[in-house]
């Protein structure tokens, strides 16, 4: 054996930049079996121009190693503070039951979304021949694939003892008003790589972010859910990373090239209005969901999106950049998007996967203080009918299919700016066949790629087409129920009122609320 | 090789072609100022339906009956209006007959009856 030690003497530690230099641009080559452009092949075809990658700059000068080190101390922190909230029966530590159905919203809705965004980083990353913007996207491919693991071992200990948490992936697939998440991240995953980075990395991560992040995490503070607040802590460092890369990146491409801008500001308008239209969901959370409330919807959209947006677009403008088309419409419509989401839901909540109930006084005079100028002249009165007919026990389930928006799938269930109690439509004829839309900006994204939106998956179509049958069964001639079985939602379980659910009747037990109820299954 | 991003020549894939339907046709119905019915309603329909029977048969059937309201419809002063343009249906006529043809959108305005509580809900 040779004793004589033959390894270097160890030389000068690297710095952070020259280690930044040696794990990243120090990992390039170019390709010389086939040429550059065949290989990031789908580069040109947007038309923007990078004259140099080398310019890209990570802020956060992060390498794989020190990736690996940051990420592994995170997870050991959330682990610890899962057992412990599985040990000590956290579930029964939130608020009230009711809480749970934002989970449900948050679970079918954004959990698989989170896998779509690992799926378009790692495919983006390939997309890019500068090695720091590829490395950056690995990264970014990682975090979200750890933002699903770490949500599916969150809400399992909520899907030991709730129902409505049971298939999210099937349910993401095939639930009507998830096709409004799905269908926006599917829409970006089928864009080209800079359409990409500026739907998710920016409009997503930068601009609307904290509109999703918000009343999620602080929703579950407020309501007691440790879980939750847990692997959002922990997703909440990724996703400042997200935000600052989000924002480098589009400068970045503005500096390269002046025609950039141009093309910027209409992927820009398109996210904008796609991103807006998904954050109906959140809207209903914030103001119908929660129960105990964080802040309004239209306080919400006032900071994170005016304010914050606002003085981002400021900075954005030495680039050329403007605030996103129809963005006044937003702002206008933020005295009436919670309460018209809402009331979709109890129109269908025959066919959802989470419960409704209606308004406690309490609340409505909540809504009321929040929305001075809508909500006792129009969505009061329509609340109180409801609870009128559920008192003669004729509790109103819509039981027709509702009219879609070809562009973001929702229902047609928005009003014209100037009239409240009118549905707000668009129509444009293209290639023989009629297409409907929920807005301006709904009919303007189809208009810019119509080939792309007549071939969107339509749920209430789809059922009409016939195709939303359980695969391996029978039809059993009633579409609703058909398409009850398709969705994965058992009936009398996971939809309905939460008012007679088996999940109330379980939180009564366990609370002691109610000592004559009989114990319902869990 | 060719990529997907570079096939550009693919013909789109329209999902909800009337050929998709089997022989019947989409057809949208909305009813102004009575939200209580959140959307226009969605109907799969014959294209030989006579209009009639949509009011009669298939609108009976339908959320709308379930407004307060339904029954005090006066139909003779029903104002309808097809692509969102003024529009007098013939009973008798068959959709196909009046130009009503796969994703028509339809609306009825009932400017008698003012939703609940007055508010167009």
């Amino acid at each position: 054996m040779n004793t004589q030690d033959t390894r270097r003497p160890a030389g000068k530690k690297l710095s952070l930049k020259e280690k930044y230099a040696q794990m990243t641009r120090g990992l390039g080559w170019d390709t010389s079996y086939e040429p550059m452009d065949q290989v990031f092949d789908q580069l040109g075809l947007e038309g923007i121009k990078i004259h140099d990658w080398d310019k890209w700059e990570d802020p956060f000068r992060l390498t794989m190693d020190a990736y690996w080190k940051y990420q592994a101390e995170k997870e050991r922190k959330l682990y610890a503070v899962l057992d412990a909230f599985q040990q000590n029966n956290g579930h029964l530590n939130i608020s009230d039951a009711r809480y749970v159905n934002t989970l449900k919203l948050f679970f079918t809705g954004i959990t698989p979304a989170e896998y779509n965004a690992h799926r378009l980083f790692a495919m983006l990353g390939r997309q890019f021949p500068g090695p720091g913007a590829a490395i950056a996207c690995q990264m970014q491919a990682v975090d979200e694939l750890r933002h699903v693991q770490t949500q599916i071992h969150s809400i399992s200990q909520y899907n030991k003892y709730f129902n409505g948490l049971h298939d999210h992936t099937v349910m993401n697939d095939r639930l009507w008003y998830l096709s409004v998440p799905k269908s926006f991240f599917e829409d970006a995953i089928s864009s080209g790589p800079f359409e990409q980075i500026i739907a998710i990395s920016f409009a997503l991560e930068y601009l609307l972010t904290n509109l999703v992040f918000m009343p999620f995490m602080s929703g579950a503070a407020y309501n007691g859910d440790m879980a939750t607040v847990t692997f959002g802590f922990s997703s909440q460092s990724d996703e400042a990373r997200h935000m600052t890369l989000g924002l480098e990146c589009i400068k970045f491409v503005l500096e390269q090239d002046p025609g950039n801008a141009a093309i910027i500001q209409r992927y820009l308008d398109k996210w904008f209005w796609r991103g807006y239209k998904v954050l109906g969901l959140v809207s209903m959370m914030l103001d119908y969901m929660l129960p105990k409330k964080v802040m309004s919807w239209k306080e919400a959209w006032d900071i994170y999106f005016v304010q914050n947006g606002g003085s981002l677009f400021n900075d954005l403008s030495r680039y050329g950049l403007s605030m996103p088309k129809y963005w006044e419409q937003s702002v206008a419509e933020a005295e009436h998007l919670s309460h018209q989401t809402w009331n979709a839901f109890y129109n269908f909540s025959g066919a959802a996967a989470f419960h409704v109930w209606l308004p406690s006084d309490e609340d409505m005079a909540w809504l009321a203080e929040k929305y001075p100028n809508t909500f006792d002249q129009h969505y009061r009165p329509r609340i109180e009918h409801y609870r009128k007919l559920q008192a003669e026990g004729k509790r109103y389930y819509n039981p027709s299919l509702p009219m879609l928006c070809q562009t973001c799938q929702t229902p047609l269930i928005f009003t014209e700016m100037d009239d409240p109690t009118r549905t707000s439509h668009r129509q444009l004829e293209h290639d023989g066949d009629t297409y409907h839309f929920c807005s301006d900006g709904c009919r303007d994204i189809f208009a810019e790629q119509p080939d792309k939106y007549v071939s969107a998956w339509l749920p209430a179509h789809q059922i009409l087409q016939g195709n939303c049958v359980e695969p391996g069964t029978e039809a059993a001639g009633d579409p609703g129920a058909d398409a009850l079985r398709y969705f994965h939602v058992v009936a009398g379980q996971d939809n309905l009122d939460y008012e007679g659910s088996p999940d109330e009747a379980n939180w009564r037990r366990w609370k002691g609320l109610d000592k004559t109820t009989p114990a319902a299954a869990a | 090789m060719h990529t997907h991003a570079q096939q550009t020549s693919v013909p789109p894939l329209v999902r909800d072609r009337v050929d998709n339907f089997h022989g019947q046709q989409l057809l949208y119905v909305g009813w102004d100022h009575h939200t209580m019915i959140c959307a226009p309603i969605a109907l799969l329909v014959s294209p030989e339906l006579h209009f009639g029977e949509l009011i009669d048969s298939l609108l009976p059937a339908s959320a709308f009956a379930l407004h307060s309201e339904w029954p005090q419809i006066d139909w003779a002063h029903v104002e309808w209006l097809h692509a969102d343009r003024p529009f007098t249906p013939e009973r008798d006529a068959t959709l196909k007959a009046q130009g009503i043809g796969h994703k028509a959108y339809l609306r009825l305005r009932t400017p008698a009856l003012r939703g609940i509580a007055g508010t167009g809900a």
